[in-house]
């Protein structure tokens, strides 16, 4: 396959990642797209490492995936913590920091 | 592309050995049920299943259909989708694992065709491995989850932990074992075990990771749900863990799944550590039969060393009492982590300054 | 049509199939599973770009470990369809039409780039797991030990937040 088709693909999956994340309120889902979004991403390095015979992506892939685990591991404690003040992962209920 | 090229000779004699494989793990995972039994009930001085069959041997057949004909109940409140893929997605994982174990040497026809006996030989074939046990968390997440029933839903937590936790100490240990061998691949693996003893040592992975092996072979009994780390059924404590809703051939598949996972898993243990199919002197039987009848007796061999294997398994579910779960935990956490790091630290070592 | 397209093809579909289903299915369980629907996909990509080692870390990372925590998180605060928060059908319809906008704008972007069109080579070794190990031991290998800090700093920081005070 030539290497357009491999972007639109991933230009596709991360519109739809940031549509969900604008379309939705549960933190969680709102979190899942943000992986969707960084997967999608991950396709295009593969891809175009592919294209320039060049490894370097692959390794960016790798880490991204190292920081994308770090990331779900604090984020999900946070939305944990959350969801056990306020008894809900909405996140409009969090623009009340005040009180 | 080179992949795809279609070969269909290539694909016939895939498919028949997948489906010896196949047939063979779902024959002897039958069979281990029985053997179960029989295995208690030697050590606890009783006959075991003696009716049905000499030596109670049609009893595997006389439960499966017993499971077939009992009534089929899907609670109302069930996500029904997510509770049929529960057991499949068990059942299908533990078939997964075993495409890339090596049942024997490759056999060289006459016409110059190589057949393998392993499905597929992958780079990174016990990275594979890893993956299909990591997604077959998910058969007892969504099983318990979906039955919509609490204890359903503790109990699949409580196995999905578990085999969580311990997934992470094997890696760690499998990783020592790689920085030995160098190669992801199992059939190279087995490969590099040739025969038993060669420049004065032992060829065999466990003579040269011993610690490596124990904590594998721990980790295995946590991640097949064994005893002594049984507590995701834990019969004589629990409602049944994670299947507590699951009635026929649904619970059957999830019960029957464990046995299979127990095969290949041995399979596994015996080509990483145990030399796959190699046998001591078998350079010199290699020299008197014909190629055909060599591999047969290497898949013979690696059959009953996985035969041993399970027996094993079964002999150590009758003899040690289940751990708690704080125990349990304690034990993979802050026991086993630290043991494979320091195990990888002393590889890593050796290769630099005794090896090289 | 080469198989090699029939595959890419039935793979673009599944991950944009899965993709719609996270983003619109009501209840949270079902986008998990959807989601792990996609990373598969994506993973069929990785292979069919001859990217192995990615695509079998891509499994046991995203697949095995993370959709796992979601899961997990998921079921114990018991989130279903009906009490799922939903934003006006108006705020929905903004959401789409701003993400189609970008889709489009990004799209008009590299329509005009210089790429050639040749199909990309799916028997290239720089995806085996040797290659990338010397690359990743030798040129990012303090990026590596930084990344294992990471981790320690993000274990610390998940247990002291989910710890119960």
């Amino acid at each position: 396959m030539p290497i357009q088709y491999y972007i639109f693909l991933s230009l596709a999956l991360f519109s739809i990642g940031v549509m969900g994340t604008m379309m939705r309120r549960n933190a969680i889902i709102i979190f899942m797209c943000i992986e969707l979004m960084l997967n999608a991403v991950n396709l295009l390095m593969v891809a175009f490492s592919n294209y320039w015979e060049n490894s370097n992506a692959q390794i960016f892939v790798f880490f991204i995936m190292v920081v994308a685990a770090a990331e779900v591991a604090v984020g999900l404690a946070i939305i944990t913590l959350v969801y056990r003040k306020v008894n809900s992962v909405d996140i409009n209920i969090l623009n009340r920091l005040k009180n | 592309m080179l992949l795809l090229s279609i070969d269909w000779s290539f694909i016939i004699e895939k498919l028949i050995l997948i489906s010896v494989i196949l047939g063979a793990s779902l024959g002897v995972a039958t069979y281990a049920t029985w053997g179960e039994r029989k295995v208690a009930a030697w050590m606890q001085d009783r006959k075991g299943p003696s009716r049905a069959g000499p030596f109670g041997l049609l009893q595997p057949i006389a439960d499966g259909i017993k499971l077939f004909f009992k009534e089929e109940i899907i609670p109302n409140d069930a996500n029904r989708f997510l509770f049929i893929l529960g057991p499949s997605l068990a059942m299908l994982t533990a078939c997964m694992a075993s495409a890339v174990v090596p049942w024997g040497p490759s056999i060289e026809l006459e016409s110059g065709r190589v057949i393998a006996l392993q499905v597929a030989d992958i780079n990174i074939g016990i990275l594979y491995v890893f993956g299909v046990v990591s997604v077959g968390v998910y058969g007892i997440m969504l099983g318990g989850w979906a039955s919509n029933n609490k204890y359903s839903l503790m109990g699949s937590v409580r196995a999905a932990s578990q085999a969580i936790s311990y997934e992470l100490a094997m890696g760690i240990s499998l990783i020592a074992l790689l920085m030995m061998t160098g190669t992801l691949s199992l059939a190279e693996i087995v490969n590099q075990q040739h025969g038993f003893w060669e420049n004065g040592w032992f060829t065999w992975n466990v003579a040269k990771q011993p610690l490596g092996f124990i904590i594998f072979l721990v980790c295995a009994f946590a991640e097949l749900n064994r005893a002594p780390f049984d507590l995701p059924e834990a019969e004589s404590e629990l409602v049944a863990g994670y299947h507590t809703e699951y009635s026929s051939m649904k619970l059957g598949f999830y019960l029957f799944a464990e046995y299979v996972n127990l095969f290949i898993s041995s399979a596994i243990l015996i080509t990483l550590f145990f030399g796959g199919y190699n046998f001591p002197f078998m350079d010199q039987v290699a020299g008197s039969v014909s190629p055909v009848v060599f591999s047969i007796i290497c898949v013979l061999v690696l059959l009953t060393k996985t035969i041993m294997m399970i027996l094993f398994f079964m002999f150590i579910r009758w003899t040690i009492p289940r751990f708690r779960y704080d125990q349990l935990m304690n034990l993979g956490w802050k026991s086993l982590i630290p043991l494979a790091l320091v195990n990888m630290l002393i590889t890593g070592a050796i290769i630099i300054w005794v090896l090289n | 049509m080469n198989p090699h397209q029939l595959v890419f093809w039935i793979l673009s579909v599944i991950a944009i199939g899965g993709a719609l289903g996270v983003i619109l299915s009501r209840n949270p369980v079902a986008s998990v599973l959807f989601l792990i629907v996609t990373f598969f996909a994506v993973s069929g990509h990785y292979i069919l770009l001859n990217a192995q080692f990615l695509a079998i870390v891509n499994i046991i990372v995203y697949a095995g470990a993370i959709m796992v925590l979601f899961l997990y998180v998921i079921m114990l605060m018991n989130l279903n369809g009906d009490v799922e928060p939903q934003k006006s059908k108006l705020l929905q319809f903004a959401g789409i039409i701003s993400g189609g906008i970008l889709f489009l704008v990004l799209l008009a972007a590299f329509k005009t780039t210089q790429l050639s069109t040749t199909p990309i080579n799916a028997s290239t070794s720089i995806g085996l797991i040797s290659e990338l190990g010397q690359v990743l031991f030798t040129r990012f290998v303090f990026p590596f030990e930084i990344s294992s800090i990471l981790f320690l700093s993000a274990m610390v920081g998940a247990v002291v937040i989910g710890k119960k005070d």
